[in-house]
């Protein structure tokens, strides 16, 4: 593998090879019903609590669809810069498996309900744009579970029925790197819609890859094959990562590759076919007699656009122009709604730049650290926002705001309360610091006159002792000028 | 008073509203003759005990403001009933309980009808002779050996043979008309939308349709009035206003334009249809209605194309019958094997062909070629009847294009058993109501009926017309029972 | 069209029917004489026909986002073949 100009690119025996790279991402609805029953589709649920007899294709079932799941789809189309289809068909895919009670899944073949869109990257070298080909509405399916009775298969149908977005991109990613911050961007315009949280751990969001190769410079495209179900942005990059080599070494070894489907082994981390699975998999497509078209006007899509809150490019472009942060700083404040929300808190009673490195910095690193969203964070906006105005107005120092901060964490404290509580106002009284200065001279005449000789870099010794002698309460910029005066 | 199981649905209300006789006597005057009548296996599970409570319960408390007060019946097999086994005249679905009630049998209850039992049918409404029932033949009332039609054979049997005083059926290609026509019955078919498909076991999701089967046409259209509801459960269900087709019943139809399409004039058909459907012409005239000739140009194809659309949505919602969350299943040693047994096993014969069929028209390459081209064709169909109905206000052809038939006469040739629908099936196609009335007798003195076709919506005018020649066709059912010893 | 042994066990495999030679060789007779009767259709010309893709002339009618089946678990697990109180229980699928 070489990174030329960050590409990734497989060399072999002087071949050079690009990955291509699409993705169909499963996005769960974030929606109370199903999409065609009145079940519930809260996650975690005993098994079959949460099933309808609809759900269960009991005879004589029918469904009926959800209007909520419909504007979801459209807000995420509309979130993707796609084109709405007002009228949309619902087709039955036809296949046997255990957790699939009807024989099929109500999905949107030839008719979806959102058309062309895309996403843009931002990639260390500039942005990328990221085609979508569709997105359209599907039942999921409900769990097979293997692995408690070693003779059956036990299946739970609490999740069979449940909405789901599937967003097909064009075949334009040409990386892992690539497709992480794909999923990244896609997960965050959903969570800023509301219309999917992105979940993965919940299995709220899981992709099947197709990865091909070809030689870079051909225009035409490889066979492809197509890894189904992973479930993390890590496995996902590893699976590309060891399909596209076994695709390379396949070519290399003068030997065809099969079109077929395959599943990451997370356990060998690699990739294998999928034996179970039928080889011929003919879906037999038609348009489910049981629904009629889904047709919405285009008051119907206005409404939904007017409640489109502002989306991350925007975001980032506002924070750009009207903050003067950078691009690379207002990606990380936008990469998350709640990061945003938390951002925009904070700057709207304090100091923007400030407010920018702490969250960057000291709170990324504890959230981080402690491996927590930010939604979860132990120093609320209000708390933080409260601790860069001490700075500001020069009540605390930088260096001190950094232990007051650990001493939030635990449990929010206000630190106004800390400041007052351990003493830590700064000192700013000119008089206190000269007074302290003084002192600090008098008890040390050796270094003063080897710093009045020439030892510059003493200077920082004359500070540290005042910074001590005042419990690092001096104020440091005030501390730096009397002393330069005074030496 | 007449003996009770003989008189129509609307007598025995009249009766029951005057008291002149209680649900309990009239529960046990069917269930007595059911008892006796276990010959022509009508019944695949039958409720008299319970039945019999039920009518003592109503006695106890009656309510005449209902439509159907304490009125005992028995349904095809094919509507869920809550509690009680519904098989779909399969063995697949052979232990099946429901938990829950279709919505077209729930509005009866609440009119205060009495469930005798589930009636006998083809395997999931396929077949036009109810010969392919897991639970055997059924036998027609009219002769020894004769099919009562399909697939609703069990309802049109019990209803000819006077074990329910009117029951419901469910016709997808004839299912309910040409079991009508077999037994000397009346059978109405409802425009598609019109009465809600929650909870009847589907056979073919466009073209399935639950209707009223009766002794004569008024009891037709009070049974129609109970069960077409709109209903939010079935998304085909359509909100339109239903008129009170009993009390808005009449037989004046002066003025009506009847069309009369040439292509019906099939090949090879029998002197007897064809003089049956004169007679219809002369009926209709006779009450002032006008005669037009009309061409429903692509009649011809309304059977293949039916035997391709029927069969694929069949393939298709036959996919739940698994063996994994209710019905049969089989021992297999793993999920594929257990599920080619059970359906294997489960399943009929002729089930199984429709589903290969299904299977096979829906398939990769071939979607275009048959599907595709039968919804194409569907279209022209319908537009035929969009043309004919400019022109006309409904449209009278013959039922069938013959009498009853003898058990196992067509069983070996399944392309004859299809040919039973040739009249029926274009109205299903085009998603028309149309009604069954009793025409005559052919030659052996087997019934043969006569149909009326209706724009979409348009019920009341259809039972209207078939009300005014009835009248003037004044048919007698001959009914010897002879099945009871 | 002819159907041949080959695709009777194709279809028979998609659509989870077992089928012996016997009764294979039966269906043969009985789908290849459907078929013939159903290539009628070739005979028309729809290649600017729409097709007709719902009766009911109207609309897919919507439903609230509001969750209203309860926990029915008894029901939905009560006409099981395999008895378990939580799951629905089949044989494993081969790997």
């Amino acid at each position: 593998m070489n990174k030329e100009n960050s590409e990734y690119l497989i060399l072999r025996n002087k071949n050079t090879y690009e990955v291509i790279i699409g993705l169909e991402v499963h996005a769960q609805v974030t929606s109370n019903s199903k999409l065609f029953s009145s079940s519930s589709t809260k996650f975690g649920a005993e098994p079959n609590t949460q099933v309808s007899l609809v759900d269960a294709a009991f005879p004589g079932m029918l469904p009926v669809i959800n209007e909520f799941c419909v504007k979801q789809a459209i807000k995420t189309g509309i979130g993707l810069k796609a084109h709405i289809n007002k009228r949309s068909v619902f087709d039955r895919k036809n296949y046997f498996y255990a957790d699939l009670p009807q024989g099929y899944q109500i999905s949107q073949f030839k008719y979806p309900i959102v058309g062309e869109g895309i996403v843009i990257l931002d990639m260390p070298n500039g942005q990328k744009e990221v085609g979508i080909e569709r997105l359209h509405l599907e039942q999921d399916a409900g769990k097979s579970i293997h692995d408690i009775d070693p003779q059956n298969t036990l299946v739970d149908l609490n999740r069979s029925g449940v909405a789901l977005m599937e967003i097909v991109s064009k075949p334009d990613l040409r990386s892992p790197d690539e497709v992480n911050v794909y999923i990244k961007k896609l997960r965050s315009i959903m969570r800023y819609l509301g219309t999917c949280d992105g979940n993965m751990q919940e299995g709220s969001l899981r992709a099947d890859v197709n990865v091909s190769v070809r030689i870079k410079g051909s225009d035409k495209l490889g066979t492809r094959c197509e890894i189904k179900n992973v479930n993390s942005i890590k496995f996902m990059q590893m699976a590309i990562h060891y399909e596209a080599n076994r695709q390379v070494d396949l070519i290399e070894d003068g030997k065809n590759i099969n079109q077929e489907t395959r599943l990451f082994d997370t356990k060998k981390n690699e990739t294998r076919s999928m034996r179970s699975k039928e080889d011929a998999h003919d879906y037999r497509y038609f348009p489910d007699p049981d629904l009629l078209p889904l047709e919405v006007t285009d008051d119907f899509i206005k409404k939904i656009k007017s409640d489109i809150p502002e989306l991350p490019d925007e975001k980032k472009k506002r924070f750009i122009e009207k903050f003067k942060l950078s691009p690379y700083e207002a990606t990380i404040l936008v990469s998350d709604i709640e990061t945003s929300k938390y951002f925009e808190d904070v700057i709207k009673e304090s100091d923007v730049k400030l407010a920018t490195n702490w969250i960057t910095g000291e709170l990324f690193a504890v959230l981080n650290d402690q491996n927590l969203e930010i939604s979860k964070s132990p120093v609320s906006s209000k708390n933080l926002s409260k601790l860069i105005n001490l700075i500001k107005d020069g009540t605390i120092s930088g260096k001190i705001a950094k232990t007051v901060f650990e001493i939030m964490m635990d449990g929010d404290i206000d630190p106004q309360k800390i400041v007052e509580k351990k003493g830590l106002k700064q000192e700013s009284d000119p008089k206190a610091i000269e007074a302290l200065i003084k002192k600090v001279i008098s008890d040390n005449p050796e270094k003063v006159k080897e710093y009045k000789s020439g030892k510059d870099k003493l200077f920082g010794f004359f500070v540290g002792q005042v910074m001590k002698a005042s419990d690092g309460k001096a104020n440091p910029q005030l501390v730096n000028d009397i002393l330069k005066k005074k030496l | 008073m007449s003996d009770i199981t003989s008189q129509t649905l609307s007598e025995i209300i009249k009766n029951i509203k005057e008291k002149k006789i209680s649900s309990q006597e009239v529960t046990k005057a069917f269930v007595d003759r059911s008892e006796k009548s276990k010959l022509l296996n009508a019944f695949i599970t039958e409720d008299f005990s319970t039945a019999l409570e039920k009518s003592k319960i109503f006695d106890d408390k009656p309510n005449f403001d209902l439509k159907l007060p304490g009125v005992p019946m028995a349904i095809k097999d094919l509507f869920c009933t809550n509690g009680i086994k519904t098989t779909a005249g399969s063995k697949i679905l052979n232990n099946f309980i429901p938990t829950y009630e279709s919505t077209v049998s729930q509005n009866i209850w609440n009119e205060g009808a009495i469930l005798l039992g589930k009636l006998n049918c083809d395997e999931f409404a396929m077949g036009s002779s109810n010969e392919t029932s897991f639970f055997g033949n059924v036998q027609n009332p009219i002769n020894q050996n004769l099919v009562p039609g399909g697939s609703s054979g069990g309802s049109s049997s019990a209803l000819a043979g006077n074990l329910t005083p009117v029951t419901i059926g469910t016709d997808t290609g004839g299912s309910i008309r040409q079991p009508a026509s077999f037994t000397g019955t009346v059978g109405l078919k409802p425009t598609y939308g019109s009465c809600s498909r929650y909870g009847i076991v589907a056979f073919a999701s466009s073209l399935d349709q639950a209707g009223p089967m009766s002794k004569d046409v008024r009891d037709c259209s009070l049974l129609l009035e109970v069960i077409s509801t709109y209903d939010r459960k079935d998304s085909t269900s359509i909100d339109f206003k239903r008129n009170n087709y009993s009390s808005e019943l009449t037989n004046n139809i002066k003025g009506k334009k009847i069309g009369i399409p040439n292509e019906y004039r099939i090949d090879g058909m029998p002197k007897e249809i064809e003089e049956l459907w004169s007679k219809g012409i002369e009926y209709v005239k006779d009450c002032g209605a006008e005669i037009i000739d009309i061409s429903l140009p692509h009649t011809n194809y309304a059977l293949a194309t039916y035997y391709i659309v029927a069969p694929a949505e069949a393939s298709s919602n036959l996919a739940r019958y698994d063996g994994v969350k209710y019905g049969f299943r089989s021992i297999g040693k793993n999920l594929i094997d257990m599920y080619e047994k059970t359906r294997s096993e489960g399943f009929g014969d002729e089930v199984k062909r429709r589903i290969m069929i299904g299977t096979y028209v829906l398939s990769s390459g071939y979607y275009d070629a048959y599907y595709l081209k039968a919804q194409k064709v569907r279209k022209l169909i319908k537009n035929d009847f969009d043309e004919a109905y400019k022109k006309v206000d409904a449209i009278l052809t013959p039922s069938t294009p013959s009498s009853a038939f003898k058990i196992g006469e067509k069983t070996n040739d399944p392309v004859s058993m299809y040919l039973n629908d040739i009249f029926t099936v274009p109205v299903n196609l085009a998603g028309l109501p149309a009604i069954s009335i009793p025409g005559g007798l052919d030659a052996k003195g087997y019934p043969l009926g006569l149909q009326i076709i209706g724009k979409a919506f348009d019920e009341q005018n259809i039972l209207n017309i078939a009300f005014a020649m009835e009248e003037k066709i004044n048919f007698k059912n001959k009914i010897t029972d002879w099945w009871i010893k | 069209m002819t159907i041949d042994l080959k695709t009777i066990k194709h279809i028979s495999k998609l659509s989870r029917i077992s089928v012996d030679d016997e009764k294979a060789k039966k269906l043969e007779g009985d789908l290849n004489s459907i078929f013939e009767f159903i290539e009628k259709l070739n005979e028309l010309k729809t290649k600017d026909i729409e097709p007709l893709t719902s009766i009911a002339e109207t609309t897919l009618k919507f439903r609230s986002d509001e969750v209203k089946s309860k926990n029915i678990k008894n029901q939905i697990l009560k006409n099981s073949p395999e008895k378990n109180e939580d799951f629905f229980v089949v044989p494993k699928v081969v790997e």
